[in-house]
Parts: C-alpha cells; structure tokens; sequence
C-alpha cells in the first residue's frame, strides 16, 4: 500500500474545468505571485523543514510544483483539500530556489475565501468569534477568550484565569492592560479608522462570502459605531 | 564547517562566495527621495548590530513606542510587562500607546479573511500613529515583525499597493509612513543585553536554558534579522541565546532547533490536536531528552503560549513534559529582580515554572503571600489597580544613558 493515496481529483469532477481555471488564473495574477515561484528543484527541503507535513497527508513541494506545472485539475484539488492544513509558519521559505509555498497558500486562501468555497467555510468554523474579535475591537486575541470549555487541554490555569480575570487583570501595571474583553486599550478614533480600513479594502465582502451571518453582525455594529462618531462609511 | 584543530569544535564560517540578496531597506530610502513616502529615522542614540547578511542594524534604545501583542497582552500579560519593566529600569523613555491596532496578522495566516491592500493599509496606520507621537515603532509580537517586514517587500515592490495604501491613509488624515527599520523587541534586548547582566542579582549559572527561535522572527523574511559571528557562528539567529549567555546561563542545543512550535494560528484556536502533538514530540520531548532544559526561552507570543499550554494535556498520555517557557524578556527581568507575579506575571503560566524560581534563589511563596495581598487590597477597594508605581520602589532604576 502506498504511504499516501493519490489525490481523488474526480472529488470535484462536477465543477466546470472553467471555474477550475478562473480561479487558478486569479492566484497566478496576484502582485505577489511572481515572487513566490520560481520553479522547483524537487529536493524535499520544504516538506522536511515543514511541521504540517508530519501530521497530514500534506507537501508544500506538491503545492509549488502543482502551480508552477499550471495543473488546473490537481490546482483546484489542493484548494479545498490542503490549503488549510499549512501552519503559516514559512520554514518552507528555506527552499534553495527562492520559493515561498506558504506564501502561495495565503493566496490560494486569500482566493478560497473570496469565493466563498464549501471547502474555506468548513476550514474556518468555529473561528467566527476571532474574526469578531479583530474585525471590532483592534485587538485579535483578548483575555475572556480564555474560557475553561473552550480550552479544556490547557488545564486548571485557565479555569483559573476565567475565574479570577477582572481581578488578576486589574493587579497588572501598564495601565493600558486592565481590560478583559480586549487585548489593551484601543482609542474609539483608532477603532474607526480600522473599521474604515476595512470597508475601503473590500475585506467585509470577503467576510460575507464565508459568513453570511457574521458579516450582518459586524456591519450593524462599525456603522452604528462610525455614524455615532460622524464619520461616514467610504466607498 | 570545519573542525578547530585546537578544541576539536565545530566552527561555522560564512561562504563568502554565496549570493547575497538585496538590502530593501535602500529602496525604502530612494521611495522616500522620490517623494513616495516618509522614512521615519531611528532617533539617537541607537546601536548597531549584525544581520544575516551582515548588513548593519540600528536598534534605538529609547523613545520607542510599543506596539503591543494581542497574544501577549491577551494570555501572557507578564511578557509584555517584562519588556517596559527592562525599560523602565535601565532608565529607558518609551511611548505605550492606545492609539495602536493588532497588525492583524494572526488572523490573516489562519483564515486569510483579509487582502495585501487592508494588511498594508492596517500597518501603515500604526506606522503613521507612532511618526505623530516622534516615538519610533518597537514591535513585540513575532508575527507582526515578521508581517510588517512582508509588508514592507510587497509596499516597495508594488507601486499599484503603494498609491492604494497611501489614497487610504489621505482619507484618514495620514501620510504614508515607512520606518528607517522595522525592529522586534528581542532585537533591543540583544542590543542592551550587556546592560542586563551588569544589573542581575540572581545566579542564573546553574540555570539550563533551550531557545526556540520564532519562525516568523527569522524564517517569513530573513534579510535583517540579528545574526552574531559569536553566536553559533553566525548561523542562527543571536536574539534570546545571547541574552541567556550574557546573564550566566547554560545554553543547551537541541536537534529540533529548527522546528516550529506548531501553533499554526488557526491550528491553536480550532485543531489543536495538530498544535499540542507537534509541540510535545518535536520541540519540549526532545529538548527534554537532549538537553534538561530547567526553562524554555523564546521570542513570540504564539511560540510561548503554545509550547507552555500544549504541555498539560500531554501529561495524559506519560510524555515527557513538564518545563517552564517564558520570554527572554520575562527570564531577563526576573534575574534582575522583577516580582514574579507583579510583574512576570508567572500565575498566567500553565508548566510549572517553581522549581525553576527555586533553582535561582527567588522565594515564590513569599513573592506569591504579596501578590496575594495586592489581590485582596483591589478586591477590598483599597486600590483601583496595581500600578507601576507598586511595582517600581521594589528595584531601583539604574540608568546607563544621560538622562535628559
């Protein structure tokens, strides 16, 4: 039996060979793109250097060789089936020839989401409350994320931390750092130029491809927000 | 490599030979001479250190403004305390400001709900919030060093994201701002590590130490981050061993150096079967078995948080677990004598970090009755807050430049 089983490409035989190619060609002729390939020496550095290679049936050689050979049918397979389990962490960027898998998988993502694939939703349930976060408050991570149902596998530290949390966050001195339900003290005027940052970027509309609901929810909230502060959403 | 014919060591030298890549940061001065945008200078006084490349450096000292780490504020406040604490008493000037947003780079390497033009613009929105304030950006999180220093490649490569950015910046009232050097926290330590040691008063001779150095700190782009002849000949990155080598500890190595910690951004948050199997079997098991490490030192809010908390849950399963991880800043300050809960903030950590407090001579127990105390004053109503002020009288402020 062989290590790992060939890609099922006939998993996504029902999607027109067209719409395979729309959006490799949209990955291809993302700025970044070009700085990202420059072929393949088909030495394995990537895959050995790569920690979501040990745990899935995952190779960021196969991804850069994928796109430099421009198969559409293997591009698209990836698409849905890898792209999610890369770590973001780069070490791939060790390749002698100068690629940057990871650097193609945020594209290959970027392009997932703004399309709205099955594949990107699935990947990304259960993250909706971060994306509240980052999107509202400025502040990615805060400290009442520390919940001891969400993170059981992190032991009685963060019971404990849920438990105590407005009192141990006030016994903390930089007095930016006494809040619990963002990371640090975020200005309302800095939050609404985030949130115009957003809308003039086009990152909402990504949003609404992938959560429909969420995307209600965060612009009922920056535009009560920008309209209580004077400040008019930009187009 | 070759061997020295004296110790029998290995010694790593660079191949003069190897093609070096281009210095970006030229570009960033040209882009300011053709009006493109404005380079905010590191102010004076400032120290130069090595780079990959062997490019120079500047590292300020002082009048640096802080820009904060969501992870690091949000689940490992001490981390962030440490590094003002390190300013404060070495007599360092620094700005911590409210007007700052997380690069919001956590969420784009997870779920990519987000564009090169908002990454761009949400940087140069806090690069033009520090240019108003005269204070110069210091980074604290590895992610937002290693994406800020992405975002510079892609704003000089592309002038199309460059007009985009800068029309987004007008509507909010701000010029496009590019600093002279983008500058990670753990670069600044490096660069006042000699300081440090002069004012430990723990012995951390005893005191095994295992570094994880961050990916995104050398491995997203690798051009200028610090790399020291003196520090495994230059060959990885210096920051954090140089700092634990500077105040007396023993530096172990390990095979999985290279390895990443496994959080995986989305991994942490939503499959952390993935971030817990790899941290345990790669990176703490194995530096467990090749090193005894008594704490683990590292440079990035995702690395500390995940190496500490995937410990736990291994214990189930009879791994090899069970070492403290912390920053370099949080190691550094507490040789220096910064309380471990008041200002390490030590009680957010989940592997047991005592006996590591033992083996340096601090009194935990003593110094967890006194946070206890300061607890009860705020539940009591006596204080609002813990302050600095708490926590200044404790170590005396040495100051090693002139004060203005």
């Amino acid at each position: 039996m062989a290590l790992h089983a060939p890609p099922k490409l006939e998993k996504y035989a029902d999607v027109p060979y067209e719409e395979k190619e729309r959006l490799f060609q949209e990955v291809k002729s993302d700025p970044r793109f070009p700085d990202y390939l420059y072929g393949c020496y088909e030495c394995g550095i990537c895959v050995a250097a790569c920690p979501s290679a040990r745990f899935y049936d995952f190779s960021p050689r196969k991804i850069a060789q994928t796109l430099a050979r421009e198969d559409v049918e293997l591009f698209y397979y990836q698409l849905n089936e890898d792209v999610w389990n890369c770590s973001q962490c780069f070490s791939c960027n060790r390749c002698p020839r100068g690629n940057s898998p990871g650097g193609l998988i945020t594209i290959m993502r970027e392009v997932a989401v703004r399309h709205g694939l099955r594949s990107a939703k699935e990947a990304l349930e259960g993250y909706s409350r971060v994306i509240y976060k980052i999107m509202l408050t400025g502040t990615q991570v805060s400290p009442d994320m520390i919940q001891a149902d969400a993170f059981p596998d992190w032991g009685p530290v963060a019971k404990e931390t849920a438990e105590k949390l407005e009192l141990w966050r006030k016994a903390i001195p930089p007095e930016t750092m006494h809040t619990t339900s963002t990371a640090w003290e975020v200005s309302d005027q800095t939050l609404a130029e985030l949130y115009l940052i957003w809308y003039m970027t086009g990152v909402l509309d990504m949003i609404r491809e992938v959560d429909e609901g969420l995307h209600m929810i965060l612009t009922d909230v920056m535009e009560e927000f920008l309209e209580e502060k004077g400040l008019a959403v930009a187009s | 490599m070759d061997t020295d014919r004296t110790t029998g060591e290995r010694v790593f030298r660079r191949d003069p030979d190897l093609p070096t890549p281009e210095d970006i940061r030229e570009r960033v001065l040209a882009l300011e001479e053709a009006g493109e945008w404005i380079v905010q200078r590191v102010p004076q006084p400032y120290r130069e250190v090595p780079t990959k490349y062997g490019w120079p450096k500047k590292v300020p000292l002082q009048h640096t403004w802080h820009h904060k780490s969501c992870g690091q504020c949000g689940h490992i406040p001490g981390y962030s305390t440490a590094i003002f604490w390190l300013h404060r008493k070495l007599g360092l000037d620094y700005d911590d400001p409210r007007d700052q947003t997380s690069c919001t780079g956590w969420n784009y390497y997870a779920s990519a709900t987000s564009n090169a033009a908002a990454q761009a613009a949400v940087a140069a929105r806090n690069f033009a919030a520090a240019y108003a304030t005269g204070y110069f950006p210091l980074i604290h999180c590895g992610t937002s060093y290693g994406h800020y220093k992405e975002v510079r490649e892609e704003l000089v490569k592309h002038g199309e994201l460059r007009r985009q950015v800068r029309e987004i910046l007008a509507k909010l009232g701000k010029p496009l701002v590019m600093p002279e050097e983008i500058v990670h926290y753990s670069e600044w330590v490096y660069a006042v590590r000699e300081e440090i040691a002069a004012r430990r008063v723990y012995d951390c001779s005893e005191v095994v130490v295992t570094v994880h150095p961050a990916c995104h700190y050398y491995k997203l782009v690798q051009g200028d981050a610090i790399y020291d002849p003196d520090i495994y000949g230059g060959q990885r990155t210096a920051v954090v061993t140089a700092v634990a080598k500077a105040l007396g500890a023993q530096v172990r190595d390990y095979s999985m150096w290279f390895d990443c910690c496994g959080f995986g951004f989305r991994h942490i948050l939503v499959q952390r079967d993935f971030t817990r199997s790899f941290a345990v079997s790669r990176k703490i098991e194995t530096m467990i078995e090749e090193a005894k490490p008594d704490v683990v030192l590292t440079h990035d809010t995702g690395c500390v948080t995940t190496l500490d908390k995937s410990q736990f849950a291994a214990q189930v399963h009879k791994k090899k677990v069970g070492v403290p991880v912390m920053s370099e800043a949080q190691f550094a300050a507490l040789a220096m004598g910064a309380h471990p809960y008041r200002v390490c903030q030590l009680h957010w950590h989940a592997a047991d970090y005592r006996p590591l407090l033992e083996k340096m001579g601090i009194d935990w127990r003593e110094r967890w009755r006194e946070f206890e105390e300061d607890l009860e004053r705020i539940q009591r109503g006596e204080k609002e807050y813990l302050t600095w002020e708490d926590v200044d009288a404790e170590v005396p402020a040495r100051h090693f430049l002139p004060v203005s």
